[in-house]
């Protein structure tokens, strides 16, 4: 059985976020890394197969920049066996519809029994993807997963709802997106960081994933943005660094300040 | 069916807030109104009392293939009902959201993800969502019907003073094989910690930054030297850590205590939604980056587990 993970460039956290003014698209300019919830996902698939899966391959699948050539260079040097990044302009602009879209063209054509995705997108704060792409796929899905067991064909998924956990089973071929406690990923070493330089990428345009070009970009989006304003001014709190505990006094006097002890 | 049609989820017996309150902001908009409930052994005298929040009308999905409350066989039962409608309106929620996602790939629509105003404009729609942190807003229309919004947790507040009964009609139900794939097999019950968060005027509230569960003593000593509670995020939750009765969050509890002390806490927006009407907010985290100071009154950049000890000390010396 063979795993594809979904893994999106991001900002990176450290990097200023702004909409480009007259695009009202994300700046992308500055440095960018995998979204660090789908790392989860990586570290996950690289579980199942050392837990003794019968696993062919881990395929990392992208929508983006043709710079996130670099940020899946990490995911190779995780264990993700190849990677495909499906990049045209002609997808600039997509909404959550297009890119469910434009993935699941990319996914149908992996033979992945199991799609991995991550909890949400750290630039776009939806949880809408596993979902979405299940339906294009017709393939059952759970999402949120923070606990995942798979046992032959059947998948066995925990996860958190507004009343507790659901203990959920699933066949597969199936798509499953993961809490971020479902794991603690591990780091790259310095030798797979330098065996990752063998490991292919395939690069995709739209037209190769066969992608209906009626449905991605800005003008296929059927939800566009059409104005961004600041949001309410609120006043900003204090801050101070700490250095060894040493700002105990200082937290006293404003938690008495405030009148709150 | 021209008009707002509202996803109305229920567990339990009980309609979940959150779709209350899109119901409610639904009627607000000023079309006709169509609630939409799925189930199995569904009673409509329960379905139809959704006519005090706003629904003229509600669909009802009854049948043994919804029974569980699964995502995707509800998007079979909705979807030939979206189809006529101009919008599709979903209160925040797992499996909500679920349906919302399974929806818009289901009929090629625009979704609009954690929406916080809609209101109608010439004969379409348009969405507020903050975004990036909550740093901006962005205002969004639709090229499609339906619509589909999604919102925020907390978004609404549900209002239940209509006092009328809306009619009701059960609606026939296929089922995809697919769809029908998954299913549920347990759930577990929170366990019973004795407990209330939400009745607490002071939290400490810890997560990943805590370090492991061997650290919860250090967040223990402060609550009671502040004498409040401890409380936690989904991420120590879903690990195990703790219960998920002391979790706060969109799918944990909305409390607002007269001080909450944030510990370790990145702050993204699903903990967020459920703790910023506290009084006063305290973070203590070491990155200087992290989200939770964008709203907190005061923010500590540091070492938790350096901090807190220290701090308890000083708070049992005064
Ligand atoms: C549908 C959905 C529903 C959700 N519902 C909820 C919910 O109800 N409640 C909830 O909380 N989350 C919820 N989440 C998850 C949420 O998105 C975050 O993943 C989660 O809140 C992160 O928890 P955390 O802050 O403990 O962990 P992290 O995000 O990992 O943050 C840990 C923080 O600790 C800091 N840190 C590390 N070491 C130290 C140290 N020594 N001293 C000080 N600081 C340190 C780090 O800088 C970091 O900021 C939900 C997500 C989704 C998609
Ligand atoms: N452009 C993309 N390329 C690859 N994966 C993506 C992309 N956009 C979203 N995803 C996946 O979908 C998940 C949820 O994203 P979202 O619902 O958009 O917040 C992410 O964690 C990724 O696994």
């Amino acid at each position: 059985m063979n795993i594809a993970v979904c893994m999106k460039e991001v900002p990176s956290a450290t990097s200023a976020k702004r909409l480009d003014p007259s695009t009202h698209r994300l700046d992308r300019s500055g440095d960018s890394e995998l979204n660090p919830f789908d790392v989860h996902g990586l570290e996950e698939a690289i579980r199942i197969r050392e837990s003794g899966q019968d696993i062919g391959e881990i395929i990392a699948v992208c929508m983006g920049r043709e710079n996130a050539q670099r940020p899946l260079q990490k995911a190779l040097a995780l264990g993700a066996d190849r990677a495909v990044l499906l990049t045209d302009p002609s997808l600039a602009g997509s909404d959550i519809s297009g890119t469910a879209h434009a993935l699941s063209a990319v996914l149908a054509k992996q033979d992945a029994d199991l799609v991995i995705l991550g909890q949400q997108a750290a630039d776009a704060d939806c949880y809408v993807m596993a979902a979405a792409i299940a339906d294009h796929l017709k393939r059952p899905v759970v999402t949120q997963v923070a606990h995942l067991e798979i046992d032959g064909d059947k998948l066995r998924a925990k996860r958190q709802t507004e009343h507790g956990y659901d203990v959920i089973e699933a066949p597969m071929p199936a798509v499953v997106s993961v809490s971020d406690a479902i794991n603690t990923p591990r780091l790259p070493s310095i030798k797979a960081i330098m065996g990752a330089k063998k490991k292919p990428t395939d690069v995709l345009s739209a037209a190769d994933a066969g992608v209906d070009a009626s449905r991605v970009g800005a003008d296929g989006a059927r939800n566009v943005v059409a104005s961004v304003s600041p949001p309410p001014a609120k006043d900003s709190g204090r801050r101070i660094e700490d250095s060894g505990g040493d700002s105990a006094g200082e937290i006293v006097r404003f938690l008495s300040e405030r009148g709150v002890i | 069916m021209a008009g707002v049609l509202v996803f109305v989820h229920h567990d339990d017996g009980e309609f979940a807030a959150n779709s209350l309150g899109a119901l409610t902001k639904a009627a607000q908009l000023g079309g006709d109104v169509t609630a939409f409930v799925a189930g199995s052994g569904v009673d409509d005298g329960w379905a139809a009392g959704l006519g005090a929040h706003g629904a003229s009308r509600v669909l009802v999905a009854d049948d043994p293939a919804l029974e569980g409350g699964l995502p995707q066989p509800i998007v079979d039962a909705l979807e030939p009902h979206a189809r006529e409608a101009d919008a599709v309106l979903f209160g925040a929620g797992v499996v909500s959201a679920d349906i919302a996602a399974g929806l818009a790939a289901r009929l090629g629509a625009g979704i609009n993800c954690e929406t916080t105003e809609v209101r109608s404009e010439g004969d379409g729609f348009v969405a507020v969502r903050p975004a990036l942190g909550d740093s901006v807003m962005v205002e969004s229309t639709f090229t499609s019907k339906p619509a589909i919004v999604l919102a925020r947790a907390n978004a609404w507040a549900p209002d239940g003073a209509g006092g009328r009964d809306a009619t009701v009609e059960r609606v026939p139900v296929t089922v995809q094989d697919w769809s029908a794939g998954a299913k549920l097999v347990g759930r577990e019950q929170p366990e019973a910690t004795g407990v209330d968060i939400g009745e607490a005027d002071v939290l400490v509230a810890f997560g990943r930054g805590l370090g492991g569960p061997d650290n919860i003593p250090l967040v223990e000593q402060l609550a009671k030297q502040l004498g409040g509670e401890v409380a936690a995020t989904r991420a120590v939750v879903d690990a195990g850590w703790c219960s998920y009765s002391m979790q706060v969050g969109q799918t944990g509890k909305t409390v607002s205590p007269k001080l909450y002390v944030a510990v370790g806490i990145s702050g993204a927006i699903q903990h967020k939604v459920g703790m910023v009407n506290s009084g006063v907010i305290v973070a203590i985290n070491k990155d200087a980056n992290a989200p939770i100071f964008e709203f907190a009154d005061l923010g500590v950049v540091g070492d938790a587990l350096a901090i807190v000890p220290k701090l308890t000390e000083q708070l049992s010396s005064r």
